[in-house]
């Protein structure tokens, strides 16, 4: 027996070993493009001449990635020697990067809140614009298995249903909406994000799910929506600003012209967002 | 554990050395430095975390279970037996240590999902493995199942089977000699990968996030209450990751005790025993 006591250490050191290796490995990887953008690019450029020129970044909510990187396509097309690029995540990730330091010249949010939390730490240039608005719609496996015509189907009692965690906005809008309607909703998950939600009703292991409306037209085919009148009770805004730390002022600026006039309005509303009274 | 011998490590290793821990442990400082202290007993007390950490702790002593009843056996397979691809079997068994979770999770989904390819079978049996505890089990099993087979068909290897032989020609069936004296010599390693295994799984956020969903009681683990918190309240989550630090920091402590206490405790050896006499 008393041989075997040391032996052990090795096969344990070389399993505990692997995966420390292989997170190093990971974290080094994820971290690359992250500080990437716009380290070295950002010049002075664009500060005095009219036109602006060289790259901003553009933090945006992920409800907003299609249309986004639409604008961002017409914004270079439009102004040559300019270059955007997009940051996709949940908003408070967003605003979390931003109040550590990340290097945005431009913020859009998918709630006022996570603007607001920015502008009480004075990290906003000027005032934010609302640039959009959003509504719940209730998406459903293609098919809709399980039947679901309104609100009030999905406390149904066997209906498998799939919301967002109160603690993000999509979540809050569905307490929200559900309270309004006198409705006690009992989801058998309670996801960080609508893509969660998405993919699980897309995946059809949910029968329903709460999402944004413009969440169900970019999912196509994957998954079929039901508007409902009780989502007018929580309206979400998307608010836009330049960022105090941003490197190019003139071209952030353009850009959320762009956003807030007419072409950029005329994106967002094909894909499904309402106007957002600015 | 030798005690005295050749130890002429340059001083240049010894800088890189040093440069490792501290990647690896001045993350942990900050995070600690961070702690709201004055609302940390709270914070990892309110009904939510405690729902939270009782589930971890249920689900990881579930699926070490399971890691045990199946992953003895496949490690002794893979030690013991010699058939053909068995090198690509014992490679492939080994995948979820570098897979993404996530990309288990999603494995997981089509296979014991409602649309899965076993789904079907279990929903006509009346069960539902997607959104349930059980789906957390499985999560963790599949990402910690490797460690425990790792840690083990090391320790058959390195035990051999001198001893094993002298019991079979001393009239011993294999059920006896597994129970009688292979189980006891491997056993400190089944014990040590039984511990990692453990840890693995009250970490695994990924697969369960994807696969078993987030619902406070029956899916939503520590890690998943961690990221959640992080939302709306970061001082609730570094309270909380805390909190899985410190269990982690006992199971790791509990990995690496156990061979030195043995050690201390029976007769030392006189020769020490070559670390890796087989080929891997």
């Amino acid at each position: 027996m008393s041989r075997q006591a040391v032996r052990p250490a090795g096969p344990t050191v070389r399993a505990a070993v692997l995966p420390l290796a292989v997170l190093l490995l990971a974290v080094l990887s994820g971290c690359a493009p992250a500080g990437g953008p716009a380290a070295g690019t950002t010049s002075a450029a664009g500060a005095g001449s009219g036109a602006p020129t060289g790259t901003i970044t553009v933090f945006a909510a992920a409800s907003l990635k299609a249309t986004f990187t639409e604008m961002a396509r017409t914004f270079e097309a439009g102004n040559p020697g300019t270059t955007v690029t997009l940051s996709f995540a949940g908003s408070s990730d967003l605003a979390g990067q931003i109040n550590q330091g990340a290097p945005a010249d431009v913020f859009a949010s998918a709630d006022t809140a996570n603007m607001k939390k920015l502008q009480d730490a004075g990290l906003v240039d000027g005032t934010p614009r609302n640039f959009a608005t959003n509504t719940l719609a209730i998406a459903v496996p293609p098919g809709n298995p399980a039947g679901i015509a309104a609100l009030k189907d999905l406390a149904r009692p066997g209906v498998k249903l799939v919301v967002c965690a109160k603690q993000v906005p999509c979540g809050a809008a569905a307490a929200k909406v559900a309270g309004t309607a006198g409705i006690t909703l009992a989801p058998v998950s309670e996801e960080n994000a609508v893509t969660d939600v998405l993919g699980k009703v897309a995946s059809g292991e949910a029968d329903a799910g709460l999402v944004y409306g413009t969440d169900v037209r970019a999912a196509g085919a994957k998954v079929a929506g039901i508007e409902f009148p009780e989502s007018q009770g929580a309206v979400n805004t998307y608010p836009i600003a330049g960022m105090a730390s941003g490197r190019n002022t003139a071209a952030a600026q353009a850009f959320i012209a762009l956003v807030t006039g007419a072409e950029g309005q005329k994106v967002l509303a094909g894909a499904g967002f309402g106007p957002g009274g600015q | 554990m030798v005690g005295q011998g050749y130890s002429g490590v340059p001083g240049w290793v010894r800088a890189l050395a040093v440069v490792a821990a501290v990647v690896v442990l001045l993350p942990l400082l900050a995070m600690v430095l961070r702690v709201d202290w004055t609302r940390f007993i709270p914070l990892v007390t309110s009904d939510s975390s405690l729902t939270a950490l009782g589930l971890s702790l249920r689900t990881s002593a579930a699926s070490t279970l399971l890691c045990i009843v199946l992953g003895v056996p496949l490690a002794l397979v893979l030690a013991r037996d010699s058939f053909r691809l068995q090198g690509l079997l014992r490679s492939l068994v080994l995948l979820p240590l570098v897979l993404p979770p996530v990309v288990g999770g999603i494995a997981l989904l089509y296979t014991f999902g409602r649309q899965g390819l076993l789904g079907r079978a279990f929903d006509m049996l009346g069960l539902q493995i997607a959104f349930s505890t059980t789906a957390v089990v499985l999560a963790q099993t599949f990402v910690a199942l490797p460690f425990l087979v790792v840690s083990l068909e090391g320790a058959v290897r390195t035990s051999g089977s001198r001893y094993e032989a002298v019991a079979a020609t001393l009239g011993a069936r294999p059920g006896t000699v597994f129970r009688r004296v292979t189980l006891p010599l491997v056993l400190p390693g089944l014990a040590s990968g039984a511990v990692l295994s453990f840890a693995r799984s009250l970490g695994e956020f990924g697969a369960t996030l994807t696969f078993a969903g987030s619902l406070q009681g029956v899916t939503r683990t520590l890690p998943l209450e961690i990221y959640l918190q992080r939302e709306t309240d970061p001082d609730a989550a570094v309270a909380l990751s805390l909190v899985l630090v410190a269990v982690a920091v006992a199971v790791v402590a509990l990995a690496y005790r156990r061979p030195a206490a043995r050690s201390g405790a029976g007769k030392r050896p006189t020769t020490p025993v070559p670390a890796g006499g087989n080929s891997k």
